[in-house]
This record gives C-alpha cells, sequence and structure tokens, in this order.
C-alpha cells in the first residue's frame, strides 16, 4: 500500500555505493490525529445537558491531555459496555412518569426555528470563498500555532488569527447551491463553523495551562534537558471550559481537582 | 518526481434517485501525479465553486482505505484500476496524459443515487443488522483466555472482518449480488467460537434480507474477487452455502 500511495517500493535496493546498500526508506511524519480531551461528563457519562449522555472517544473522562494506542477504540467498548448498560437507567427511570413530548411545543418551535436561522444566515452570506478554502487555512493556523510545540506568544497570535478567520467566515463564505435537499457545502460549513470554536478553544486551554502536559509541549516549560516540565503546584486539575452563550465571549474556566488515592503521581521518563 | 498530466474527466451528474442523469465533461490541466483521485476531485470542486457552480457529489470520509465510504466506479471498475485498494487510495499517477476517465456511481437497484455519486447504501446497514453481530448479554466479562482459539482461525475470521462493507462487490456483480459482503460478515463470526451459538439463525437471516432488499444472486463470476478492495476470498460465499444449507436442513 506505501507504493501504492507514494511510487517508492520501501525495503527496495536504491543505491549501492562503494559497497554499501542502500534501500528505500519508509518517510513517516507526526501529524494530528485526535483532539486530546472532550466533552465534559458527569461519572455516569451525562453531559451538561441533562438526558444527553456523550460516550466514547468525544467526552473526556478516560483521557486528558494525553491518549496513546488504542486507547479512543476502548473506550468506546468500555463506555457501551460497561458503563452506560450501569448509568443510563438511572436517567430514564426517572423518565418514565413524563409523558410524550409534543412537536408542537413552543420550545421546539424555537430551537427549529433556531437552526432553519443559521441555515439562512450562511446561505444569505454570497461572498468569495469556499467552505474547503477556509477550513485549510484554519488547518493552517492551528499547525503553526496550536501544534504539539506551541508558546503564549504563538497562542496569542493563532487565536488572533482565528478570530479574523471567524470574522472572513461570517463575511465571505461562499455556499452554491440551495438548502433544500442534500448540499455537502451547507454540511462542511456548519461543521466549520463548530471547528473555528473548538480551535480556539484548544488555544484558550493550552495558553492558561502554564506547563508542559501529556502529549502538548509548551516549549516555555521545558527541562535544561529538553524534556517536557510539568507543574503539578498550580496545575493539578482538568480545565473544563463553560460556554457563554455565544460564540464571540471567551468561555470560562472551571477547575476540577485531580484526586488519586491508590496510585502515585510520576512523570513519565522514556529515557530509563 | 511524478509528471503533471492533463486529461479529460466524465463524471455522472444526476440530481436524485428518479431524476434523469447526465455527464458533464471537464478538462482538468497539470495535476500532479501524487494527487489522490479524491484529491483530484476537491480540486475539481473547487474550481467549480469558484466558477459558482454546484461541486461533484460523491462519498468520503477517512481517505485511508479503512471506513468504506468512499466508492466510484472509475473507468468500469469499482475504485478504479489499482487492485487491492479503495478509490482514496488510488493515485494519479495510475493514470497517462491525456486519458479520459469516466466517473459512475455505484449501480445498482439496492443502492439508490441519493446525488451524483452517493448513493445510499443503507441497505448493508439492514444486512447487518438482520444479525451480523453477536449477542453480547452485559454483566461480568469472562476471562480473556477461557475460550482458546487457534490461530490459523482467528487469522481467517480477522481476513474475512477486513471487509469495509464499501458495495464495490455489489457493483461490479453483473446480477448486484451482494454476496461475497454478506458471506464475509457471517464469516468473521461463523469462524469463531463466540459466533458459533447464533450461526444458524444468522445464516438465515441475513440472507433473508439480503434478498428481499433487491440485491441478485450469485452466479459465480468472480468478478467480486477481483475488485474487492479488500481481496476478500469467494471461499466465504462457499462457507456462506454451507451455513445456509445446514442451517435450512436442521429446521
Amino acid at each position: 500500500m506505501y507504493e501504492e500511495i507514494t511510487d517508492v517500493n520501501p525495503g527496495e535496493l536504491a543505491n549501492e555505493i562503494n559497497g554499501v546498500k542502500y534501500y528505500n526508506p519508509m518517510m513517516i511524519y507526526p501529524a494530528i490525529h485526535y483532539t486530546m480531551g472532550g466533552i465534559w461528563v458527569d461519572y455516569e457519562l451525562m453531559t451538561s445537558i441533562k438526558g444527553l449522555f456523550a460516550i466514547g472517544e468525544c467526552n473526556f473522562s478516560d483521557h486528558g491531555a494525553n491518549r496513546l494506542g488504542a486507547s479512543a477504540l476502548m473506550q468506546g467498548l468500555a463506555d457501551g459496555y460497561f458503563v452506560l448498560p450501569y448509568t443510563i437507567q438511572n436517567y430514564l427511570a426517572d423518565q418514565a412518569i413524563w409523558p410524550r413530548l409534543s412537536t408542537d411545543l413552543p420550545e421546539f418551535a424555537e430551537a427549529e426555528k433556531g437552526v432553519q436561522d443559521e441555515i439562512d444566515r450562511l446561505m444569505g452570506i454570497q461572498g468569495q470563498r469556499s467552505v474547503d478554502s477556509i477550513h485549510k487555512e484554519l488547518g493552517h493556523i492551528m499547525w503553526e500555532h496550536v501544534g504539539m510545540g506551541r508558546t503564549a506568544e504563538g497562542l496569542r497570535e493563532g487565536i488572533k488569527k482565528m478570530k479574523e478567520l471567524r470574522k472572513e467566515f461570517d463575511t465571505n463564505l461562499f455556499i452554491p447551491g440551495s438548502k433544500e435537499g442534500l448540499n455537502v457545502e451547507l454540511d462542511k460549513a456548519i461543521h466549520l463553523r463548530d471547528f473555528i470554536i473548538m480551535g480556539e478553544l484548544e488555544a484558550y486551554d493550552a495558553l492558561s495551562r502554564n506547563e508542559s502536559c501529556g502529549g502538548h509541549f509548551r516549549e516555555e516549560y521545558q527541562t535544561e534537558e529538553g524534556e517536557a516540565k510539568r507543574d503539578d503546584e498550580n496545575f493539578f486539575y482538568v480545565g473544563c471550559w463553560k460556554y457563554q452563550g455565544n460564540d464571540t465571549t471567551e468561555p470560562e474556566l472551571i477547575k476540577e481537582p485531580l484526586e488519586y488515592e491508590a496510585i502515585k503521581v510520576q512523570t513519565r521518563n522514556y529515557k530509563q | 518526481m511524478d509528471k503533471n498530466i492533463s486529461f479529460t474527466l466524465k463524471v455522472w451528474r444526476q440530481n436524485g434517485p428518479t431524476a434523469k442523469g447526465h455527464f458533464d465533461t471537464f478538462e482538468m490541466k497539470d495535476i500532479p501525479g501524487d494527487t489522490s483521485f479524491l484529491e483530484m476531485l476537491d480540486i475539481l470542486n473547487e474550481q467549480l465553486i469558484e466558477a459558482r457552480q454546484e461541486p461533484f457529489v460523491f462519498d468520503h470520509d477517512c481517505r485511508e482505505g479503512i471506513c468504506g465510504m468512499c466508492s466510484l466506479y472509475i473507468n468500469g471498475h469499482p475504485h478504479g484500476p489499482a487492485t487491492g485498494a479503495t478509490t482514496c487510495q488510488l493515485y494519479m499517477r495510475r493514470f497517462k496524459d491525456g486519458d479520459v476517465i469516466t466517473v459512475e456511481p455505484w449501480r445498482s437497484a439496492a443502492f439508490p443515487v441519493i446525488k451524483d455519486c452517493m448513493v445510499d447504501r443503507g441497505a448493508f446497514d439492514k444486512i447487518i443488522q438482520a444479525g451480523g453481530y453477536t449477542t453480547v448479554r452485559t454483566g461480568q466479562p469472562q476471562d480473556a483466555n477461557a475460550i482458546l482459539i487457534p490461530k490459523e482461525d482467528a487469522d481467517e475470521a480477522m481476513d474475512c472482518a477486513t471487509c469495509i462493507g464499501c458495495g464495490a462487490c455489489v457493483a461490479a456483480c453483473k446480477n448486484g449480488s451482494a454476496m461475497l459482503f454478506v458471506s464475509s460478515k457471517v464469516s468473521q463470526l461463523a469462524l469463531l467460537p463466540q459466533g458459533r451459538p447464533e450461526a444458524a439463525k444468522r445464516a438465515k437471516a441475513m440472507v433473508m434480507t439480503m434478498e428481499e432488499l433487491g440485491f441478485g444472486n450469485c452466479t459465480n463470476t468472480r468478478a467480486c474477487e477481483a475488485e474487492c478492495p479488500k481481496n476478500e476470498s469467494i471461499a466465504n460465499i462457499a462457507r456462506l452455502n454451507r451455513e445456509f444449507i445446514s442451517a435450512k436442513l436442521a429446521d
């Protein structure tokens, strides 16, 4: 498959100089695969919206600053097989007394109108930029300023650029076609709007944490040997960010302290 | 370094399952050979949007060859000319300068067109729902080593399980048969002890659902095997037939 993708057969003899054989190397490069953290849930895996459960890798419960190996898949299995069957009924049992809710209720009409208005807003922008071009720009900002290695200065710059990008999205986006029926560009645009908010959120969180922790490396916080330097005295908590009802107000940080009873917290060291 | 190529692209456009479709022709210029087929379509769409036209609609998701979302019938082959690869793993260096590349949707009555080359493969979900699982009652999980499985059996089950349910077998088959998909999904469980208790029920239910949904019958032409991006073997179809017949005889 590597050959199909790259047109290079790894392991094949590439050159021979003075009797030394050189074989085609397989080129690899670190890339962002996962987003660390996720939706806040309680111990029953229910989100801050009552009755809405988030299970699997979309929630933050089993991984925080780090997510290694197949832990994302394992979390889906563990939450689905072993946690949710014992927790969701606690919520459902209380719902048995409620009658079925009608779609005629004003709350339904309000929610439906909200979605409809947002679709109309996006379709109505009629600017010059495609969804993908803005998405790509967001990717470059994230890679450059909120990547594996980041600095306070870079993060501030990233937040500034993302705010400008959101303005660009709100004023210069172009979605072809109509809102009736399937419109993949509209679908992508709705996702992209969330991605910009998500990117900003990640940058706020990284900026607030003056330490190098887990998969993240704040370049200002490293040991003399260039290893990640954690600060358990000041940042021994999970950073939960509360939405303020609109996309322009900065989210509020709520600290959930970490409490370990059975294990001793240590610094991981790959050198030994 | 790969050379850039220019070619004529003919893509199928259709507004809905019952709408009349047609081919749109585009001249693609200077596309690098290390562009994947889907990236090439992204370039096309970027150009269409720039010209304020509607983009060409096609299915895609992971672009790593593992999700089963990408499809496309390219120059008469599901997933194009490369063997053992999905459309997202197909690169433009496979084509020559000046080629005419024809792109059509999966062709099967059971896969109605949603738009352009995006088709509804919900029929596969219905077949899985009919029995493509093992019933796991939650509770105390048993020890991982309680049931010993020979390595050869585990490997064979894993080979069957590599089927990503993309539907290339259906698109390749002159009968529109889903037998390679169904047999792989029956086999991945039938080969393991955990799948045996429900094996008879599963084979009957999945075959019955497949027939109800309008898929054709298997006439052993092996087109599915030749086009499968995961190289599933039609030995699976023989296994499904054995499972199905022995289940029916036991009734």
